[in-house]
């Protein structure tokens, strides 16, 4: 049996599409690259979520390094990454700020009533303006805010623990060194 | 007659509630104005969903878009103004229609070049089975005449 090239053809064209197939199901079709990053935050004016709530204003963004999380009373996410926000609060390790997104005010006060308030300022984006001009595509998202106001790096999805461990913290301590 | 024009009415009126996820209340009240809303949505991908325009999707987010591409319609934006506008905060991605740049190449090309490999193997066999490499009768080397000889033989036993 003489042993022909072309015998290699099919094995050739099966690792291809192996090799294409396996980069396709490492790549996470949800990870969006951001535009965002590295720009300053857009002005935004939100609403109230209640009397008692200190409404998030641009100014509060700017002067110290922050995280402005997008969250709602619907989205069952945010519930898995509270826990890690309330922590990071009652450690005053961060300053963190929240968009209400596509939220009711009561729903979202409520939210905050059960579950713990970890926000400094919070403000309620029931239409969606400022979600869009930040690109948010879901919640939870999150965003690190330099002292400029600038957007340097954006989390989509929870924060957990370990997200905060491996990906956010070493990126504060970055921004710290900066300073 | 009557029942093709039924049928016609039935087929149009399925068609147009399943395209539907635009809700009156979002409608622009000028027609013009509105339908040009409807073509720079159907170019606009939802993000939440993905392979969805934000015209097509009833994704909370794609109606909330819808409603912008309407508010920078009626504040004097043109249709490319508008899709910028989308562009500048959501990236190339938001576009269902990616343009042609040099990491799309493969994107718009890949699919040319595979129908050139195709008629490369196509024409390369074509010509192979018309140029047969078997030599024609008597033109056999020793060894190969003796050979031959070998095959008749065992199969006339």
């Amino acid at each position: 049996m003489k042993f022909r090239l072309s015998a290699l053809i099919p094995l050739l064209i099966f690792s291809f599409i192996g090799l294409a197939l396996a980069i396709g199901l490492r790549n996470d079709p949800r990870a969006m690259p951001s535009t965002m990053i590295d720009r300053d935050m857009p002005a935004f004016t939100l609403q109230a979520v209640s009397d008692d709530l200190p409404l998030l204003q641009h100014s509060d963004l700017l002067g110290k390094i922050s995280l402005l999380n997008v969250f709602g009373s619907w989205c069952t996410a945010c519930l898995h990454e509270h826990p890690t926000l309330m922590r990071l609060s009652r450690q005053n390790r961060i300053a963190i700020y929240g968009v209400d997104w596509r939220d009711t005010p009561s729903a979202g006060a409520n939210w905050l009533r059960v579950n713990g308030n970890p926000y400094a300022a919070v403000g309620l984006d029931s239409q969606s303006h400022l979600a869009i001009d930040l690109g948010v595509t879901g919640a939870p998202e999150t965003y690190l805010i330099d002292p400029k106001g600038r957007i340097r790096f954006k989390q989509i999805g929870p924060i957990t623990e370990q997200v905060w461990r491996d990906t956010i913290e070493p990126m504060v301590r970055l921004l710290e060194a900066e300073q | 007659m009557k029942q093709v024009w039924a049928a016609i009415l039935i087929w149009l009126a399925i068609s147009v509630t399943s395209a539907l996820a635009v809700t009156p209340a979002e409608q622009l009240r000028d027609p013009a104005l509105e339908a040009r809303a409807r073509v720079i949505s159907k170019g606009l991908r939802c993000v939440v969903c993905q392979n969805q325009s934000i015209d097509d999707s009833n994704a909370s987010l794609a109606a909330d878009m819808r409603v912008l591409v309407r508010q920078r319609i009626l504040a004097g934006d043109t249709n490319t103004q508008v899709t910028q506008y989308m562009v500048d905060r959501y990236g190339n991605f938001v576009l269902l229609r990616p343009p042609v740049k040099r990491n799309t190449y493969a994107l718009w090309f890949g699919p040319l070049g595979f129908i050139g490999f195709g008629a490369l193997i196509f024409w390369l066999t074509a010509r192979r089975r018309k140029n047969p490499k078997i030599a024609p009768a008597g033109t056999e080397n020793p060894d190969e005449k003796q050979r031959i000889d070998e095959l008749l033989e065992q199969y006339r036993k």
